[in-house]
């Protein structure tokens, strides 16, 4: 992209890699008036970082209380997402950051929109230290990495942990966090700090009332929902509008009924992937709710927030969800409504997995930009949050785990995260992290989301179709340039 | 006198023209560059990919999609939303039954209340008219069905927005709703301005109401109902149908791909999958269908301009 510099941006004298500014100048002047400014501007807009590498911070002597180096001087800035977590455990891991090194100023900033806030840096090259890359305005990771933008979090994995010199910090995470900060090979390029269970989402009360316990299998599920029909409670409901929801419960089913390696099939996009009999089993499974009538009326033109709300009003019993959904909709559950989690009830014992088997995984995407002034920083930063000190002091405040494997030991829980903890005990090892949501965003929830499965719950396609329009999705998915491909490890 | 009068045109020009080169042409330049390019939108590196993007946009299903109803829109919505309001601003102007003592052309009785009430859309954000219409349109708890269920119709409860066959006619609506109002006012300050005595004339010709409005009201109106037009249709092609698609429906982009239309799929492209230079390749797509748009509605609307 050398060719559009002149003179007008300041760039001229770093990086003329390409036809000098007087052919430029013919060239514009040949353009036409109105090329001129596009020719500079294009440049600025674009390319100016280029070369942008002379002004990082230098490293600083690496002790045992400083194990990444940090350069004790340098400014760190720190952007976060301001989302349903608030920026108060952020703030506080902020001030112990500014009292470890009392010579820095952190320049800390919330935001809801990362991208465009963010974009623009790093288009420009001076991107921040460390972000909080999260909701709705989330960039694609998957660019990021393909683009080396992001710095290699292994130093940080392999430092000593902040509350035990000992332990690398490696070894104090839960089960699937480091896996999923990498994308292509060993290199970890993101570090989710949350820690979200998905599953089957319910009211003890109200099952207690039909006098039911949770189904394990699918037999027990159908008549649990016949059980809620006469009492006129529709069995599920989920967001109609949004139904890359029901994933949350489906994609672990199917991990349970036909074991992992279905699932990882289906995140490396292999050729007939969706064709196992294990998402047949599962998605002729999904739509007999449908067909029953045990899905909510109307629940296909409802968004999440409503849908969560007729759950919450007893309208529905199960919906398949995360564990924000306790703090997302705290203002409608009832006090006494005992929110509990489950794990995804399977087809019946000969599934491949025990019950139990859930999707839990990372969550709040935390990066450290490669191009970033001061990358040791945003890394002793998140060395401090995931010590155990901040990580219960963000579970009391947000109800939520964190990727910290432990720390909910001393504090009060509520009931949705105490069950949240008993459905990751009953797990154990078996814990499933399918990644098409983070690998292939416009797959995961335009496609098999919106087209696939949306459509199928709604009755409007049958699991047979359904699985054949998803497989071609994914088999285009497969074939498409333009867009990066990953594989599990 | 001659010599200096291009130098002081040029002098008053330069600044508006300049900036109407930098924000307005230049843009267009940038996206037809980018267009070539395989820009991610996340990184400052990219390089030239000539006729890829364009190749890769005709064998795309969605776009195709996205264009279809980009085009519903901008015939549709023009004609429904502008025959109401020339229907409603003759009614408040024109069309009212003639009243002792009244002047001899006027309004329906409470036109001037009714004349605020059409224009209360236009003071709300588009944002908040697509949020109020997503509530009501909530198939489980919304006022719609909720309605239909209080008159008894429990058995008619569609899904509104969550079915693909509804939709679009839904966004339409509310697309409708909205900007009505603004035309209503719009053409009611046309017809201020038609001289009563034309009315006068065509009444005492025993002229009833409808070839009033035919033989008079619309020739007379004809240069504003064509700018109206366009601007219509430039709204149903991007920002207005942008804000509501993105806010009221399914995915976004509707169930089954019923609602998504080109700048959406734009916004998505470029801010969702990091494909910046695939979405301004989408853009010049847009840019070219409403650049179609605008000449076709000149070239039909084209006639003799009348003196009054």
């Amino acid at each position: 992209m050398g060719s559009t510099h002149t003179e007008s941006n300041g760039t001229d004298d770093r990086d003329m890699t390409g036809v000098g500014r007087r052919d430029l100048i013919k060239r514009s002047a040949a353009l036409g008036l109105i090329s001129v400014p596009t020719m500079s501007f294009l440049s600025a807009c674009a390319s100016s970082g280029g070369g942008d590498n002379g002004s990082k911070a230098k490293a600083g002597k690496k002790t045992a209380k400083n194990p990444l180096g940090v350069n004790e001087t340098a400014g760190m800035e720190f952007v976060l997402f301001d989302g349903g977590f608030g920026k108060e455990y952020a703030q506080d891991a902020v001030k112990i950051y500014e009292k470890n090194f009392p010579k820095v100023k952190v320049k800390f900033s919330a935001t809801q929109k990362i991208q465009s806030t963010l974009q623009p840096r790093f288009n420009q090259g001076t991107p921040p230290d460390l972000i909080d890359n999260s909701g709705a305005e989330q960039m694609d990771m998957g660019v990021l990495v393909g683009k080396n933008q992001l710095a290699d979090l292994t130093p940080l994995l392999d430092a000593p942990s902040y509350d035990d010199p000992n332990k690398k910090v490696r070894d104090t995470l839960r089960p699937g966090i480091v896996e999923m900060g990498q994308f292509d090979g060993n290199p970890v390029w993101i570090m989710y700090y949350a820690y979200t269970v998905y599953g089957v989402w319910y009211s003890q009360k109200a099952l207690d009332s039909l006098d039911a316990e949770y189904p394990k299998t699918w037999d027990e599920m159908l008549a649990v929902c016949e059980k809620a029909k006469k009492k006129g409670m529709a069995g599920w409901t989920y967001a109609g509008k949004y139904p890359y929801y029901i994933p949350f419960s489906l994609y672990p089913m199917i991990g349970k009924v036909g074991g992992r390696e279905v699932l990882d099939a289906i995140d490396n996009l292999e050729p007939n992937a969706w064709k196992h009999p294990a998402v047949k089993a599962c998605f002729d499974a999904y739509y007999e709710l449908y067909k029953k009538g045990y899905i909510l009326q109307g629940t296909p033109g409802l968004d999440h927030i409503q849908s969560q709300t007729a759950w919450a009003k007893g309208k529905a019993l199960f919906i398949p969800n995360g564990s924000w959904v306790e703090n997302e909709s705290a203002n409608v559950i009832p006090s006494d409504f005992n929110l509990a989690v489950s794990a995804p009830t399977g087809i019946d014992s000969s599934d491949k997995m025990p019950f139990g088997t859930i999707w839990a995984s990372g969550g709040e995407p935390f990066i450290v930009p490669a191009k970033a002034k001061n990358p040791e920083g945003g890394m002793e930063q998140l060395r401090i949050m995931l010590s155990e000190a901040s990580s219960k002091n963000f579970t009391t405040k947000v109800k939520s785990l964190t990727a910290y494997n432990g720390g909910t030991t001393g504090i009060s829980l509520t009931p949705g995260l105490t069950s949240g903890v008993a459905a990751l005990k009953l797990a154990g090892q078996n814990v499933l992290n399918p990644r098409l949501q983070d690998w292939y965003v416009q797959l995961q929830k335009e496609q098999i989301g919106v087209a696939g499965l949306g459509e199928m719950m709604a009755g409007r396609a049958t699991p047979a179709e359904t699985i054949k329009k998803i497989q071609g999705f994914a088999d285009a998915a497969a074939k498409d340039t333009s867009i990066k491909h990953y594989k599990h490890q | 006198m001659q010599h200096g009068k291009y130098r002081f045109i040029v002098g008053f020009l330069a600044l508006p023209l300049g900036l109407y080169a930098l924000f307005v042409v230049w843009p267009f330049i940038q996206s037809i560059y980018y267009s070539f390019t395989d820009w991610t939108g996340l990184s400052p590196e990219f390089k030239m990919v000539g006729f890829d993007n364009y190749r890769r946009m005709f064998h795309d299903e969605i776009f195709w999609k996205s264009l279809e109803h980009s085009l519903l829109f901008a015939l549709v919505l023009p004609l429904v939303t502008i025959s109401l309001a020339l229907f409603f601003s003759f009614m408040i102007n024109v069309g009212g039954r003639r009243r002792k003592g009244g002047p001899a052309i006027s309004g329906v009785r409470g036109s001037s209340f009714y004349k605020i009430v059409y224009f209360f859309p236009q003071v709300l954000s588009i944002a908040i008219v697509a949020l109020l219409f997503a509530f009501a349109y909530n198939p489980d708890s919304g006022a719609i069905n909720s309605f239909l269920r209080g008159i008894g119709l429990d058995s008619v409860q569609p899904l509104w927005l969550g079915d693909p066959s509804l939709a679009l006619w839904c966004v339409m609506a509310v697309l409708v709703w909205s900007t009505v109002g603004f035309f209503v006012v719009l053409f009611s300050a046309g017809m201020a301005s038609i001289p009563a005595d034309l009315y006068e004339a065509a009444l005492l010709d025993g002229a009833n109401r409808i070839s009033t409005f035919f033989r008079i009201t619309l020739p007379l109106l004809w240069d504003t109902v064509q700018s109206g037009w366009v601007y219509m249709g430039i709204l149903a092609l991007g920002a207005e149908s942008f804000a509501v698609v993105q806010i009221m429906t399914t995915g976004p982009g509707g169930p089954d791909y019923s609602t998504t239309v080109m700048v959406l799929y734009v916004y998505q492209k470029a801010f969702r999958d990091g494909q910046a230079a695939y979405a301004t390749t989408i853009g010049v797509a847009l840019l070219v269908v409403t650049l179609l748009f605008a000449a076709i509605v000149m070239r039909l609307g084209r006639r003799e301009r009348l003196e009054y």
